[in-house]
């Protein structure tokens, strides 16, 4: 028989279902009246719903299926409409961007048209969701600390699709919608720029994505390390001695000397997830505008190492005259 | 929990469980499995290394058995143009070389069922036949090829088995792709990518970057020689279409894009390696022969021989390696052929002869000759 020990069991409790706490003056009902699920109760909370829809989050939803029919239905289209070959193409069809000849014109749909419908609705759908992850969060008399972290995201999505465009004179230069079209996009983005490694935003976007894993994986530990011992009943504890809170924090003082707290633990998560798509979009921004050729710019300001040669120069043969 | 509510929830997965492994299959059946041996091919720490698969590399091996050679012609005889009629490109063979470069043809390009009937009529010198007219133009372009690129086939050399093994057409030669028509309307259309395509390796890059560039002579370059913006107006769309390229002849060759490049710049040559010198001039090679030796030859083909929009089959770098480095791993197969190097003694100037007066495509390719 199962003991129910602390948040982290497979035990779930069956109670009637909390709508949560009330809503201010103005604002809409909570859709639906809250259920269980026995597999989702295995993920985190059993109980689903009730959810808090709203104006913003009506509108988000809307626009969001905008986007998403423009572009399933243009791919679907380009399939003939024919559903075995949508589901085996899938991963190869895109809604491209206009052709770089068209600039920042509005093309005819079929040339780039429907590309720049599907981003303002996917944009409008993107902002609308966090205003109203904004709003919630204000309701619920929180902190907008999720919002923000969100809006990171929001910048380099806006880089990538519209701001880098716009200052580049042409929305081609803009990522396709689909699988394999935007992973080739990145892939010839950094070709094309003289390797983006050599890219010092790309670096600390790095940085901050691995020590995003690192932190999460050291906090993650921490705690389930001390669930046995009421560990995840965090503030209840942080002040007293002998508590899984203090043990906690002594495990890291012990094995490097130095410990985060249990409130600067959840600073450094979110300021290293916020910082990896900032700075990453910082790095998108400056390229092809301020620097043409990473690896170059890496050479000139010696960041690039040079290395012996293996083999013996080779010249460039257009240099040489003879084949064309 | 008890038991029975375990086995609820076991069979409420299986589903999706078997979803789950059944789709992993399916994104996977299109890789190799590994494990793989690397090659460093570089400085040590720079990712120069190329990967190889044993299992496709026995495959490969196999196919790429190099014919047993047939016996050599003696030197001495009388010139078979002075034996036979209408000899227009193998003048400088004697009889017996002739005869053996017939004898070659017949068994690397000829069907076996048809063999010489595949380019002869009864009368052994008439031009009746198209596949007559278009391999004489292919040992123009063998010789051609052996003579003047040696800057990409060395010492190695080409010949007609290089690039037929056995097949009357060469298995990897490409049409102009116009893609399908999937647009019409104001449906979005694809911009010349996003179907898989065996040319560019089924990625979703453009699948016809090969008429851009072995066709016409666009420009392939596309990344910047200085740090800082310098008019350089190359777009991520172009910057596809190369890569494209690049990725057929990865994947024509069977190497990584470090074979020829550093993993550090595509860009500089100074520290690439000097395959890509190789490389560069066997695209030049390719472009050379589509324009001057396959094109030309347009209306002497039949029409089921031509592409969707007409237009001749073409070569690529595929076309001769065949996933391969190196052409059959290098084997100099054609030192054993002589015959197919050049002209063996000083030739005359070719001229028309009588029987091909009359046929325009024929003309055209002896005004072309080199």
């Amino acid at each position: 028989m199962a003991e129910y020990q602390n948040i982290f069991t497979r035990v779930q409790i069956r109670a009637p279902a909390y709508a949560g706490v009330s809503l201010p003056r103005g604002a809409w009902g909570r859709q639906g009246k809250g259920r269980f699920s026995h597999l989702l109760g295995r993920f985190g909370d059993a109980q689903i719903g009730p959810v808090y829809l709203g104006t913003t989050g009506l509108l988000s939803l809307i626009c969001g299926f905008i986007a998403f029919e423009i572009i399933g239905l243009n791919m679907f289209a380009s399939v003939h409409w024919n559903p075995v070959q949508f589901i085996r193409q899938l991963p190869w069809l895109a809604l491209e961007p206009p052709a770089p000849a068209n600039g920042l014109h509005f093309p005819r749909l079929q040339d780039g048209g429907w590309w720049l419908m599907a981003g303002f609705f996917l944009t409008s759908s993107v902002l609308l969701w966090w205003l109203r992850m904004y709003r919630r969060a204000r309701a619920l008399g929180m902190g907008t600390h999720v919002s923000w972290a969100f809006l990171s995201a929001i910048w380099l999505m806006l880089v990538l699709g519209i701001i880098r465009p716009v200052l580049m004179g042409s929305f081609g230069e803009a990522v396709p919608f689909g699988i394999f079209p935007h992973l080739d996009w990145t892939a010839a983005f950094s070709i094309r720029y003289g390797n983006l490694f050599y890219n010092p935003f790309h670096c600390l976007s790095i940085a901050f994505l691995y020590g995003s894993t690192l932190l999460f994986a050291m906090h993650g530990g921490t705690i389930l390390a001390v669930s046995r011992l009421g560990g995840d009943r965090e503030l209840e504890q942080i002040v007293d001695r002998g508590t899984a809170a203090e043990r906690a924090a002594l495990f890291w003082r012990w094995t490097m000397g130095f410990n985060a707290t249990m409130e600067s633990i959840h600073r450094w998560a979110w300021w290293f997830a916020v910082l990896c798509p900032l700075v990453g979009g910082i790095g998108i921004l400056l390229t092809g505008t301020v620097v043409d050729n990473w690896y170059l710019w890496a050479v000139k300001h010696h960041v690039a190492p040079m290395y012996p040669h293996v083999f013996a120069p080779v010249v460039d043969p257009a240099t040489l005259g003879g084949a064309k | 929990m008890n038991g029975l509510g375990t086995l609820g929830y076991r069979c409420a997965m299986a589903p999706g469980l078997l979803i789950a492994t059944v789709g992993f299959s399916f994104a996977l059946s299109g890789c190799e499995h590994p494990p793989v041996d690397t090659v460093q091919n570089g400085y040590r720490g720079l990712g120069m290394q190329q990967i190889i698969n044993p299992r496709t590399d026995a495959q490969k091996a196999a196919k790429n058995i190099v014919p047993a050679v047939i016996p050599a012609a003696p030197a001495d005889g009388p010139l078979a143009s002075s034996v036979y009629q209408n000899i227009q490109v193998l003048k400088d063979l004697n009889v017996a070389q002739f005869t053996r470069v017939m004898l070659a043809v017949t068994q690397w390009v000829a069907p076996p069922d048809q063999s010489c009937n595949y380019c002869h009529t009864s009368n052994m010198a008439s031009d009746d036949r198209y596949t007559k007219v278009v391999a004489r133009r292919m040992l123009q372009m063998v010789r051609h090829v052996n003579s003047d690129w040696k800057d990409h086939v060395g010492a190695t050399g080409v010949t007609c088995y290089t690039c037929h093994r056995g097949n009357a057409v060469p298995q990897n030669v490409w049409f102009t792709n116009p893609g399908e028509s999937s647009t019409s309307g104001l449906i979005a259309g694809n911009a010349g990518k996003n179907k898989p395509s065996q040319t560019v390796g089924l990625t979703a890059l453009p699948y016809d970057p090969l008429t851009r560039f072995l066709l016409d002579d666009k420009n392939i370059r596309v990344i910047s020689n200085d740090a800082l913006p310098n008019g350089n107006r190359a777009s991520i769309k172009q910057t596809d279409i190369t890569y494209a390229l690049m990725i057929h002849m990865s994947e024509s060759l069977g190497v990584n894009c470090v074979y020829c490049h550093n993993s550090r710049s595509f860009a500089v040559w100074d520290a690439s390696t000097p395959k890509r010198t190789t490389a560069w001039y066997g695209i030049r090679l390719a472009r050379d022969l589509n324009n001057n030796y396959l094109v030309p030859l347009k209306a002497t083909f039949p029409e089921h021989r031509l592409g969707v929009l007409g237009d001749v089959a073409k070569v690529s770098c595929a076309t001769c390696h065949q996933g391969l480095f190196k052409p059959m791993y290098g084997e100099r197969m054609a030192k054993d052929y002589p015959e197919l190097q050049g002209p063996m003694h000083p030739a005359p100037a070719p001229v028309a002869a009588p029987a091909v007066e009359n046929s325009p495509p024929t003309a055209a390719l002896l005004g072309n000759r080199p």
